[in-house]
């Protein structure tokens, strides 16, 4: 569920690489949402939790999972940032490219790079809605990342170990 | 596999326990969290986590309080103090009460994530560190001193009780009964045993060579003493010291060994430094020390300042009925070091053990076994495998025949059927030798 202002092919890539690596049909979708409510003012952030519980409730299909995707910074009460957030085992998440951009970092703008971070950070967040948890596997998406060179560091595939848990669900 | 770490959060707001929960549930830690300290206290009442990340401000108690009753309850479980509004005094203190770290909210999650892998390395760690220190504390334990007789058992208790105190320990016995078993059994039992039990063989050792060895010297302190050396009374830092054959060190040594007792101090040789070394001291002898003091051939102060404690190991012959005991043992121990199925030991082969005077003790028994299952051919020690079989076996009548082919198969036997060898051994050649194994009908077991 795109949450934003989002090229198509850009998610486009995203929902095949996702379809590809869970081997299960993945729809995008696209959702004008009034970010108002999500807004601390005071952290000047979104918060993670309550778009959570929103894309949650938003979700037609009660077989599917969801992840929303997002533009804005999110946080959750206890940190300082997060690149997005899932229910493990459950039916939502969210993600955000905010923090995936280049320019965040003071760097060139790379679209082929946000694109990588974007792909693993969705697939990461619908692994743990399948009930994955973090890996510590180097180059397994399952990995915890908390900034964005240690995205680049892993693939956008589950390793074995991940993979045989999944299948196994 | 091993155990989840388990993790506490004990935080007013509902939004920050859920948020850390769902946080660390990703990474496959065990989770529970407490609104509050009364219920945080209140279940670790009834299980244990290994880390806790408390709030400081909390309604009712607060977290500071609160780590200061969990510290009581257990010192091991690793408490992180959270807080929104640091400061210095609070940090100071909670580190002070033992918190392992004091992290303002909210976290970045990289420092989160490295705090708690750190603390749950600390905790794999020290949980390694136990069962280490427990495998060790096997290894070397009090049921090397193999024994039901009331004689050893009296000797296991005065171990047991002696190993908890600081107190010096002469352990005397004729030689072969065991006595740097219990001085290693006293040492393994002790709050010392983490550290060396280094042992020092008295009677071996000339006099400038003892002196050398227990001092250690410095770079040139005579011909041949090309570095600086650590003596043992140094290396027994923390630990034991084990002085074997107290009885034969001369007057010197007898008077810098009472200096270095009574000061816990001493010069390396050609040294000037003073050093310090904390250690116990236990001595062994086969000799009567007292009858020595009493004759003027060892120190009174020093025989007074060693003998707090006198340990006196029996002979075996004045306990027989740990003779089965003792043999099954050295069965055991040496079928398993040549890799051989266990056997047993005939019954008359027993009787006769029992019945040996045993000069040697101990020791001479375990050679008596040693040798008993290198050189028998069977599944059992018998009687003609003991070095008294033959003189039993002898007194009934035997003929030659009998005699020479229980003979022509001990020396087989002996050269793993080598026949080469044993017909050397036998002083006939080759042939006649297979000819005497064909008339016989011996074959290799």
């Amino acid at each position: 569920m795109a949450c934003g202002p989002f090229e198509k092919d850009f998610l486009k890539k995203i929902a095949q690489s996702a379809e590809k690596e869970f081997r299960i049909p993945v729809t995008m979708e696209e959702n004008h949402v009034d970010l108002t409510p999500f807004y601390n003012p005071g952290r000047r952030q979104y918060d993670a939790n309550k778009l959570l519980s929103f894309i949650s409730e938003s979700a037609v299909n009660e077989n599917a999972k969801v992840i929303g995707l997002f533009r804005i910074d999110l946080y959750i009460p206890i940190l300082t940032y997060i690149f997005g957030q899932a229910m493990l085992n459950g039916r939502s998440a969210v993600a955000s490219v905010y923090r995936l951009r280049n320019e965040m970092y003071g760097l060139r703008k790379n679209d082929a790079l946000l694109l990588s971070r974007a792909i693993k950070e969705v697939i990461h967040e619908l692994g743990h809605n399948f009930g994955l948890i973090h890996c510590q596997t180097l180059t397994c998406v399952m990995r915890s990342s908390t900034y964005a060179e240690e995205i680049d560091q892993k693939s956008q595939h589950l390793c074995q170990r991940c993979r045989d848990s999944f299948d196994n669900i | 596999m091993a155990e989840k770490i388990s993790i506490l959060i004990v935080d007013d707001e509902e939004s920050v326990r859920d948020s850390l929960h769902n946080w660390f549930i990703e990474d496959g830690y065990d989770v529970e969290r407490a609104e509050n300290a009364k219920n945080a206290l209140l279940m670790l009442e009834s299980r244990k986590f290994d880390i806790i990340l408390a709030d400081i401000k909390m309604p009712g108690m607060d977290g500071m309080e609160m780590h200061r009753r969990i510290r009581a309850l257990n010192r091991d479980t690793i408490v992180i103090i959270m807080t929104a509004f640091a400061s210095v005094d609070t940090a100071v203190q909670a580190l002070k009460d033992g918190a392992y770290d004091y992290v303002t909210k909210p976290f970045d999650p990289d420092d989160l994530s490295h705090l708690i892998r750190n603390a749950a390395t600390q905790i794999s760690l020290r949980a390694e560190n136990e069962a280490l220190k427990i495998k060790v504390s096997t290894l070397e334990d009090i049921d090397d001193l193999i024994g039901q007789s009331e004689a050893i058992r009296k000797v296991l208790k005065q171990v047991e009780s002696v190993a908890q105190s600081n107190s010096s320990v002469i352990i005397t016995g004729e030689s072969g009964t065991g006595k740097e078993l219990v001085a290693r059994a006293i040492h393994s039992n002790s709050p010392r045993k983490y550290f060396p039990l280094i042992s020092v063989h008295c009677g071996a050792l000339t006099e400038s060579l003892l002196e050398s060895e227990l001092f250690g010297h410095e770079k040139g302190a005579f011909t041949g003493a090309m570095f600086n050396r650590k003596g043992r009374f140094e290396m027994a830092d923390g630990g034991t010291i084990f002085l074997d054959e107290i009885a034969t060190i001369s007057s010197k040594m007898q008077v810098e060994l009472l200096r270095v007792l009574e000061t816990k101090s001493f010069v390396r040789v050609g040294g000037n430094k003073e050093i310090v070394s904390d250690f116990r001291v236990i001595c062994a002898t086969n000799r009567d020390l007292k009858s020595m003091v009493n004759s003027g051939n060892f120190r009174e102060d020093l025989y007074y300042r060693l003998n707090v404690v006198n340990i006196a190991i029996p002979p075996l012959r004045e306990r027989i009925e740990d003779i089965p005991l003792l043999a099954n043992h050295f069965i055991k121990k040496y079928c398993t070091s040549m890799s051989r199925d266990m056997i047993t030991i005939e019954p008359a082969a027993l009787k006769h053990l029992e019945n040996f005077e045993f000069p040697g003790n101990v020791r001479e028994l375990e050679n008596m076994i040693e040798r008993a299952i290198v050189i028998g051919n069977g599944r059992e020690i018998r009687l003609r495998d003991l070095p008294m079989g033959k003189e039993a076996i002898n007194s009934s009548v035997e003929s030659l025949d009998e005699l020479e082919k229980r003979h022509i198969e001990m020396i087989l036997n002996k050269y793993a059927w080598n026949v080469s060898r044993s017909a050397k051994a036998l002083n006939v050649d080759r042939v006649t030798l297979y000819n005497k194994i064909k008339k016989y009908n011996l074959k290799q077991q």
